[in-house]
């Protein structure tokens, strides 16, 4: 059995990173999140636009997102920060992640006196926990312990070529040492409906996808818009993808032959061994999300004309088949694989090439991502502003 | 010859592994390696972008992958450029309501 040295958690899977998770509730709150978050190197502001005016549905995803993100594997600990008058409430947010993390408290500001006090609040707190989290040690745990996200952005002719085949390879390495595997973009399968017919083990799975396929195709008819305006996206179509037909087929690569054993809804936790396919959307943040919510703690972002996201609660491994991406963008890199375009590298190498590069970055090796200070973070809103 | 690759035996296009220029003679190469047809090329096609291995008639399927990309809106020749001004999605066309 593979082990890999990660962190121990109380509650649920290991992280590979052992970072403060500072969260605001509340765009009011989010310039004192990171102002707080600034106190140490270890920590992370988490925010966002919403928090307020907010209802039903909507308001719970985003509280259940919140406290997915301050319970998340890489995070040891979490400092809630809310302004006082919100419907998305710190102190029950802190409760909600205190279940799962020892380490967890909540301010407000409007009980503190303000910015400045909360601040110093903030950062004292923070070096609390800083000292705690640099004593704790990472053990060799098994490598199933991992829930690994795949998503695309930028995508361009090299991606369903040369990027998503690889990832294919390293999905069913990973699936036979009992990893979970996650992958989404619902729009972006739009035309791929062949492919998943074949791959999902149950039928009523394949169905389900099939309907949220229908659920975006239905959104852009009744809003009566030409979905080609966006998808694929004037850079995918500079790119070589003429089509969202096309886009899909090379999206779906990235599970290669790998059978889709579960669907999960967004944010769900991917709990079955193997691939998940969960419904979110093609917007890269949101399904970042979506991914990290599942429970994965490292992110695999294929890449042809090239991003340099990356995402708060976890790294991610940036990889592209477009040898000039690689080029032109190398700080934003993790790894290249347009030898496969060029046959200097076989879809199998390049797999073998990614489970190499995830071993490393569990076990602590920054990606291209996380050393530029790339922690880009928003919340996934389903229903518009109405108050 | 300059390099395109057909993804399956299916597939009417191939992929312009460099940039193609009218007149150009393209060899069309398989995954395994090996090389399954050569023709000219009629028109620019940028790297990355795609050439039409048979002739296909409008409305006819474009095939990629094994499976259609779409459908063609213009009459293609074999070694025609294919791109957004003669091939169409089928998908998610609230323009078409």
């Amino acid at each position: 059995m593979k082990t890999v040295m990660m962190y121990p958690r109380e509650s649920g899977h290991a992280g590979v990173r052992n970072r403060i998770a500072v969260i605001s509730t509340v765009a009011c709150a989010n310039h004192v999140a990171e102002l707080i978050a600034k106190a140490s190197p270890l920590a992370d502001a988490y925010t966002h636009p919403y928090g307020c005016d907010q209802l039903g549905d909507d308001l719970k995803l985003s509280f259940e997102c919140l406290r997915k993100m301050g319970s998340h594997p890489n995070n040891g600990a979490c400092l809630v920060v809310g302004l006082g008058c919100e419907e998305i409430d710190a102190k029950e947010l802190c409760a909600a992640i205190a279940k799962e993390r020892k380490l967890c408290s909540y301010l407000i500001i409007q009980e503190e006196g303000g910015t400045s006090a909360s601040v110093e609040k903030g950062a004292a707190v923070l070096k609390e926990y800083e000292d705690a989290l640099s004593a704790q040690v990472r053990v060799a745990l098994p490598l199933s312990e991992l829930t690994i996200g795949l998503e695309c952005g930028g995508s361009d002719f090299t991606s369903g070529l040369a990027a998503n085949p690889a990832l294919g390879e390293l999905s069913s390495r990973l699936a036979k040492e009992g990893c979970r595997i996650v992958f989404g973009e619902t729009a972006e399968l739009m035309g791929a409906e062949g492919v998943l017919e074949k791959l999902c083990v149950k039928r009523s799975d394949y169905e389900w996808i099939c309907e949220r396929i229908r659920h975006v195709e239905k959104a852009a008819r009744d809003m009566k818009v030409d979905l080609r305006g966006t998808q694929p996206s004037p850079g995918n179509i500079r790119g070589g993808l003429t089509t969202i037909e096309e886009k899909s087929l090379g999206a779906v690569c990235k599970i290669g032959s790998e059978p889709v054993r579960a669907v999960l809804n967004f944010a769900e936790t991917a709990a079955e061994p193997g691939v998940s396919f969960m419904d979110t959307p093609g917007n890269d943040l949101a399904c970042s999300l979506g991914l990290a919510a599942s429970g994965a703690q490292i992110l695999f972002f294929t890449t042809g004309r090239g991003t340099p996201m990356g995402f708060a609660a976890c790294p991610v491994i940036k990889l592209t088949g477009n040898h000039e991406t690689a080029r032109r963008m190398a700080e934003n890199i993790d790894a290249d694989l347009s030898g496969i375009i060029e046959n200097k590298m076989s879809i199998e190498q390049g797999g073998a090439l990614l489970y190499e590069l995830l071993l490393e970055t569990a076990e602590g090796k920054e990606t291209a991502a996380e050393k530029l200070g790339h922690r880009e973070f928003s919340l996934y809103r389903i229903s518009p502003i109405l108050t | 010859m300059k390099n395109t690759l057909v993804l399956t035996g299916t597939d009417n296009v191939a992929i312009a592994l460099e940039q193609l220029f009218e007149g150009d003679a393209a060899a069309v190469y398989t995954h395994a390696g090996t090389m399954s047809d050569s023709l000219t090329v009629y028109g620019n096609i940028p790297r990355g972008h795609k050439i039409a291995l048979k002739e296909i008639l409008a409305g006819e399927p474009v095939l990629k992958y094994g499976f259609p990309i779409g459908l063609a809106s213009k009459d293609i020749h074999r070694g025609e450029y294919v791109h957004v001004h003669n091939l169409e999605s089928q998908r998610g066309r609230g323009d078409l309501q």
